[in-house]
């Protein structure tokens, strides 16, 4: 069948048409996904000696039938931008549903003068913004038994979301006096559901249909979801299909209502499970991000946290996104301790778990088992071990 | 400014003149999640002991014969019924037992979301209600009698700030 269509364009060819129309019917049938000469690259794939992947969250979601959480590989990764097939999951026991976009409407109600529902064509008539923003689930912290970075730290994304600011929705229906939040609902199997206070609805609430450059992943909430920047990752509510103008919070029984994330970094270079190859110099690296804002210092320690280094930001530097750092080092073939500490524009500073512990007025050991921690999030530095030998391995329960 | 935003979105009229309006019944085959206070809970009723049939039935596969929870490859659920009907494990951990019946409704069993009526709903609501020593093994919930349970842990439940993400 190929053959034939190819066969088809020669005879095409040499029937004499003009240069130019030749040329557009040539990359015409080029663009038809079926060429055999084009199917393997119509949609890019990486070097067969690339084989960085998302693994398993190891909670017990693939085991009953749902797709499995994952961790995003952030110990492979460069710059601030998570390819979006490599972007974390956590669903909460949800696979994605299967939404046709042209089938798929946003209702939009509640305590509202105009109720309405809007067809994602319309949606992307309206104006757009577009922010490279990070998504970390609370649930980002390490255990014991985990061995890499991905394991510790994998549950956050950083991506460039395109979409309507909600503050034009809202208006369009037109918000009554007695409204004070908005209940944000996905079209998942369980109808996920969050309240978000109506000042920060109208604030920097936007709803993204496209993830760096092309649409969102069905993972990341295919054809619609909300984003809350600097909040946890569970109200960033995927599938997105009614939003409910109220007059308060709506609870759940998975509900909570917890501050944007804080300042938290860690360095993924060199980082557990990997081995450098001996005595030298390497570019420590890793990324640092705080839902209150920009990053404006990372500080790293190759010492245990005696001595802190001013740590280089690797531009760009944006509010409530990844923001990768670096600074040069020299093993000397001796073990050595490396963690990093941020600091964003509001001021509040990444604390260590023996910190943290002293200003809560608790033992350290209920804040390393995790029953003590900053509400809805941990964000405490995390020390990484690397061996004379060059292994590297956590140092937080050491 | 943040109250400049919330007036300027109270008085303006539309713009784009985008979006269409929705029907009634439109709104009202989404709008089913209910509120603490019981808003739009539906009409029906069901009692502890249709309950009981129906948990076995529906929902111990994955919560356990007596509610306790399992964790294996087979099923996977959170524990429901709280050892001794004492303390806040469980469902005794809600606030509300009005929000118990809404997620019953709309997100359970898994996998067979949305399967069970208005009055399956119910009876599994008082059947949950009752083994944790909340309700009477005869009484019956509906819209009304929903409403005035009072759920063990409904002291500790507190608006939480405007500021939250």
């Amino acid at each position: 069948m190929t053959d034939n269509k190819l066969e088809d364009r020669r005879r095409f060819l040499k029937g004499g048409a003009a240069l130019g129309l030749a040329a557009a019917a040539a990359r015409s049938a080029q663009a038809d996904p079926g060429d055999h000469e084009l199917s393997r690259s119509a949609y890019g794939e990486r070097s067969t000696f690339v084989t960085s992947t998302r693994i398993s969250d190891g909670g017990n979601n693939c085991s009953f039938g749902s797709d499995c959480n994952t961790l995003s590989p952030i110990q492979d990764q460069v710059g601030i931008i998570t390819p979006s097939a490599l972007h974390f999951n956590s669903s909460h026991g949800a696979t994605p549903p299967d939404i046709d976009p042209d089938r798929h409407e946003l209702l939009i109600h509640g305590l509202v003068q105009r109720p309405l529902k809007f067809t994602m064509a319309e949606l992307k008539r309206l104006p757009f913004v577009s922010h490279i923003h990070f998504i970390e689930c609370s649930a980002n912290y390490p255990l014991p038994v985990d061995v890499t970075v991905q394991h510790t730290h994998g549950k956050t994304s950083c991506s460039e979301w395109t979409g309507v600011p909600l503050s034009i929705l809202l208006n369009e229906a037109g918000v009554r006096g007695n409204a004070k939040w908005i209940v944000a609902e996905g079209a998942d199997r369980d109808f996920h559901s969050k309240s978000i206070p109506l000042e920060r609805a109208l604030g920097s609430c936007y709803l993204a249909y496209g993830q760096n450059g092309e649409p969102l992943r069905p993972h990341q909430g295919f054809p619609l979801r909300l984003m809350v920047p600097g909040a946890g990752g569970f109200s960033h509510v995927k599938w997105l299909q009614r939003i409910k103008v109220v007059d308060k919070p709506y609870l759940t029984p998975s509900e909570r209502f917890n501050p944007l994330h804080g300042p938290k970094s860690v360095v993924t270079f060199p980082s557990g499970g990997q081995r450098l190859e001996g005595p030298g110099f390497y570019t420590i690296s890793g990324l640092a991000w705080s839902g209150g804002g920009r990053i404006s210092t990372v500080e790293v320690s190759t010492d245990g946290g005696r001595r802190w280094q001013r740590a280089e930001l690797k531009g760009p530097v944006l509010p409530i996104a990844h923001t990768r750092f670096a600074l040069g080092w020299r093993f000397d073939g001796k073990p050595a301790t490396i963690m990093s500490r941020c600091t964003d524009e509001t001021g509040e500073v990444q604390p260590t778990a023996t910190e943290f512990a002293a200003a809560r007025g608790v033992g350290v050991d209920r804040v390393l088992a995790r029953e003590v921690r900053r509400q809805g999030q941990w964000n405490l530095v995390f020390p990484w071990r690397v061996n004379g030998d060059g292994s590297v391995e956590h140092h937080l329960w050491a | 400014m943040l109250l400049g935003l919330v007036a300027a979105a109270r008085a303006e009229g539309p713009t784009y003149g985008l979006g269409s309006t929705p029907a009634p019944a439109e709104i009202d085959a989404l709008d089913t999640l209910v509120d603490q206070d019981g808003a739009l809970l539906p009409a029906g009723s069901g009692a502890p002991a249709e309950g009981a049939i129906l948990f076995a039935q529906r929902c111990a596969m994955c919560h356990g014969a007596d509610g306790e929870g399992t964790d294996t490859a087979a099923g996977v659920g959170p524990m429901l019924i709280a050892p001794g009907k004492q303390g806040t494990k469980g469902i005794r951990h809600l606030h509300f037992a009005t929000t118990l019946f809404s997620f019953i409704h709309r997100a359970m069993p898994m996998h067979q979301e949305r399967t069970l009526t208005v009055d399956q709903a119910y009876a599994l609501t008082a059947f949950l209600l009752w083994r944790n020593g909340i309700i009477d093994e005869d009484e019956q919930m509906n819209a009304e009698s929903l409403r005035d349970v009072v759920m063990p842990n409904r002291d500790a439940w507190q608006p939480p700030p405007e500021t939250s993400g």
